[in-house]
């Protein structure tokens, strides 16, 4: 190539990214500046897709060069330690669809559509900031320290960079969030499924469809997993299907409607059997299928928005923002940071991060593609269930997600109630949208999951079907969310169960060997002891238990980000690159300022709906009072409420100690590293000093 | 043209390929052939696991211990 060819290419590539980052500040400017005229969902996904591409072509490649110095010449552990098993090195699409799969769940389709009560606009704004500046860096230089130390888990990696103490507390740290994580999780399933008999029979039939997977993969056809897939996939859509009959046969509907404490017992049941049970039999099928199925519904989600270009009903930045909305109580600052967690920036990626893709890592000038942006793909989702739930009227979202206790149990009562908020809406659309959807009712479904259903089921049947395929898609997406979060308590609770046998085989040897049947039970039962308490305590909360528990759940997983970030901070310090450092330090403060004012907000709040403390005062007054305060209905109701409360303020106030701990190991971590004027990194393989 | 398509098949036939590695791989299956070629070319002395065994012993490790099944919320 001349270079007269060169220097014209190079300038056409400027021009390019010259229109890219103008169409998205144009982009931007619509989304955030129209005020009392709905804008178009289209304006929303332009601005979050500009502002990937350009962070991802100058941002991450400024992180890549100049602050991590990536090395492409470098032998990654893929290579190393090849054994066509665990590391196996491999095409970087095919290692994005890996690692994107691992990151993406249910949380960014849930966060989103809770901060929607707020409007649009700061949910979209924090989405699109906090992946670009906090969740994708976190996520790509986690990757790049554990590619550079033989693919070492988080866990062990701060052991080694910042000592033992730190380490135990990290795991301490991801134990806690684990249980939380669970719990809220199949708290989001209570709420959608408490009730729906649809529901219900569909999901109770992906058991045996996916026991019937398993054996299939086992014994009839090993190792099919895609053909398997497919036949399970149809099967399900049969039992969609067949749901509706159910829904509509007075008798099989009786037999498949469950209140929410059934419910939670149900999951909790299941919980132990299931994590009991051999994988090949339930746990790996159903897997197989949820993952599908998720990768599925993401990229129907997509086309649906790009072809129906749905209207934005909610406001732009609503009244909630003061801190007195139904759905989530506390002002935009800190709680809109914590409330979307994943989507923004996620801790938990860090442990996947630091899993099963730095073993498979072909090169580390893939670090960037896989680390990065598959981080923003994940913030895309969130934008997308962001206008899943912003095209919905703003009454219909109210009613969905309110409490019981604020808006009552009836369309009359709730229309009533919501209207005079100043969102106008008649009982008549209410009871008209649930018809819609083929259920009874859609008042107080909290949790996002019912939400996003009714939002994509506007928008998949403006694709096709029209409102006649309304119910099919929402039990679709139901199902879709039951399906995968089921999958997630299954696989979390064992992953749970092996952290506790990996902290009791400290006290008790003998608790460390997973292949006893004894210490397998004990440890399991323990676990799903731990989030089957948090879940059922969230079931019968009179504030609707997401109100105390997605908070607990979003300061746990930005703490872990914290976390994450503190040790990608020291590992910069000691690898002597210190005046990058604010790339790492900047998320990190951000991050602690959020989760301890969220924190102390939730423990010293004098608000009942904010501050734990406050809540347990109340009730604790009544109860001396020999007054008995709805909804509970007893002395001992009562009393458990209070013994609530103050085991969620205890939970609050260890997370809050845990960030501070780390924090302080962090900076003494970096300080030692300044003051020894060579390369302290302990990398394995390459140019740089090995200690 | 026909030399076109003849340049197209194997592009496409990778593509498929790539396809199938990337669905088995996002439920934590790694490929069996790269797994065996592997082998063969490293230690040739020693047994190879069948598809199979193989299907097995990656499905009971990201489920287990220490394995790759952790993913995200």
């Amino acid at each position: 190539m001349s270079s007269a060819q060169a220097s014209g290419k190079n300038a056409f590539n400027w021009l390019l990214w010259l229109a890219v980052s103008v169409l998205g500040a144009v982009a931007l400017g619509v989304v955030a500046l129209s005020r009392n005229e709905p804008i178009n969902a289209i304006w929303l996904v332009t601005a979050a897709v500009c502002t990937y591409l350009v962070a991802f072509r100058f941002y991450s490649m400024f992180i890549g060069r100049s602050v991590l110095r990536i090395d492409p010449t470098r032998v990654t552990p893929a290579y190393r330690h090849n054994d066509g098993l665990d590391y196996v090195p491999t095409n970087k699409w095919v290692l994005f669809g890996h690692h994107f799969a691992a990151i993406a769940g249910a949380g960014p389709l849930v966060g989103p559509v809770l901060a929607a009560q707020m409007g649009y606009l700061p949910g979209t704004l924090w989405i699109l900031a906090g992946v670009v500046f906090a969740g994708a860096v976190q996520d790509c230089i986690v990757l790049f320290v554990s590619v550079r130390r033989d693919a070492r888990s988080l866990g062990d990696m701060i052991r080694s960079e910042m000592g033992e103490v730190p380490g135990v507390i990290a795991m301490f740290g991801i134990l806690l969030i684990m249980i939380i994580l669970l719990a809220v999780l199949a708290l989001i399933v209570v709420k959608a499924l408490a009730g729906s008999p649809w529901g219900t029979f569909t999901v109770f039939a992906t058991m045996p469809i996916a026991i019937l997977m398993g054996v299939y993969c086992r014994f009839i056809r090993p190792g099919r997993i895609l053909e398997m897939s497919v036949i399970g996939v149809v099967l399900l859509l049969g039992a969609l299907t067949y749901g509706q009959t159910v829904s509509q046969t007075p008798a099989l509907a009786a037999m498949f409607t469950y209140s929410g404490e059934t419910w939670a017992l149900i999951l909790i049941v299941y919980g132990f059997i299931a994590a009991v049970l051999p994988v090949w039999l339930l746990l790996a099928p159903r897997d197989y299928l949820s993952t599908f199925l998720k990768i599925g519904t993401i990229v129907a989600l997509a086309i649906g928005i790009m072809v129906v270009a749905p209207v934005l009903h909610m406001p732009a930045v609503s009244r909630y923002i003061d801190g007195t909305g139904p759905v989530f109580s506390g002002q935009l600052f800190p709680f809109l940071f914590i409330t979307i967690a994943c989507g923004a920036v996620s801790g938990f990626h860090s442990l996947v991060s630091s899993g099963t893709t730095p073993k498979m890592i072909e090169n580390e000038n893939q670090i960037r593609m896989i680390g990065y942006a598959a981080m923003l793909m994940e913030s895309a989702v969130a934008i997308m269930a962001m206008v899943a739930a912003c095209v919905l009227e703003p009454g219909a979202y109210f009613a969905m997600n309110s409490p019981a206790g604020m808006i009552g149990t009836t369309a009359v009562q709730a229309a009533a109630t919501i209207s005079s908020w100043g969102f106008v809406i008649t009982p008549d659309t209410l009871t008209q949208i649930a018809k819609d959807i083929g259920e009874t009712t859609i008042l107080s479904r909290a949790g996002g999951a019912p939400t996003l259903a009714v939002g994509m089921a506007h928008i998949l049947s403006g694709v096709t079907g029209g409102r006649a395929l309304m119910p099919f898609w929402y039990h679709f997406a139901i199902l879709f969310e039951a399906l995968f979060i089921l999958t997630t308590i299954d696989a979390g609770t064992r992953v749970a169960r092996f952290m506790i046998q990996d902290l009791a085989g400290i006290f008790v040897p003998s608790m460390r060997r997973t292949e006893s049947w004894v210490s397998n039970v004990v440890a399991t039962a323990i676990a799903v002891a731990g989030w089957g308490w948090f879940l059922y305590q969230g079931v019968i909360d009179p504030l609707g238990g997401i109100n105390s528990l997605w908070p607990l759940f979003g300061i746990s997983n930005q703490m872990l980000a914290a976390i994450a970030l503190t040790l990608c901070t020291v590992v910069l310090f000691r690898m002597k690159q210190q005046r990058y450092a604010w790339v790492t330090i900047a998320p990190t403060v951000w991050l602690s300022v959020c989760t301890l004012v969220a924190g102390w907000e939730k423990l010293f709040d004098p608000t009942p709906a904010i501050g734990f403390l406050a809540h347990a005062r109340v009730f604790g007054a009544a109860l001396d009072a020999g007054k008995v305060l709805a909804p509970a209905r007893s002395v001992v109701e009562m009393n458990r409420v209070v013994t609530n409360d103050y085991i969620n303020a205890i939970m609050t106030a260890i997370f809050m100690a845990l960030v501070v701990a780390m924090l302080v190991c962090g900076v003494i971590s970096a300080m030692r590293a300044l003051s020894n004027p060579s390369v302290t990194t302990k990398e394995v393989g390459g140019g740089l000093q090995t200690v | 043209m026909v030399c076109k398509l003849c340049d197209l098949s194997p592009g496409l036939r990778l593509f498929g390929r790539r396809l199938k590695q990337t669905a088995n791989l996002m439920v934590g299956m790694p490929d069996y052939d790269t797994y065996a070629a592997h082998r063969s070319a490293t230690h040739p002395d020693l047994p190879v696991m069948t598809r199979e065994e193989f299907f097995r012993e990656r499905q009971a490790r990201r489920y287990g211990a220490g394995g790759g099944g952790l993913r995200c919320c």
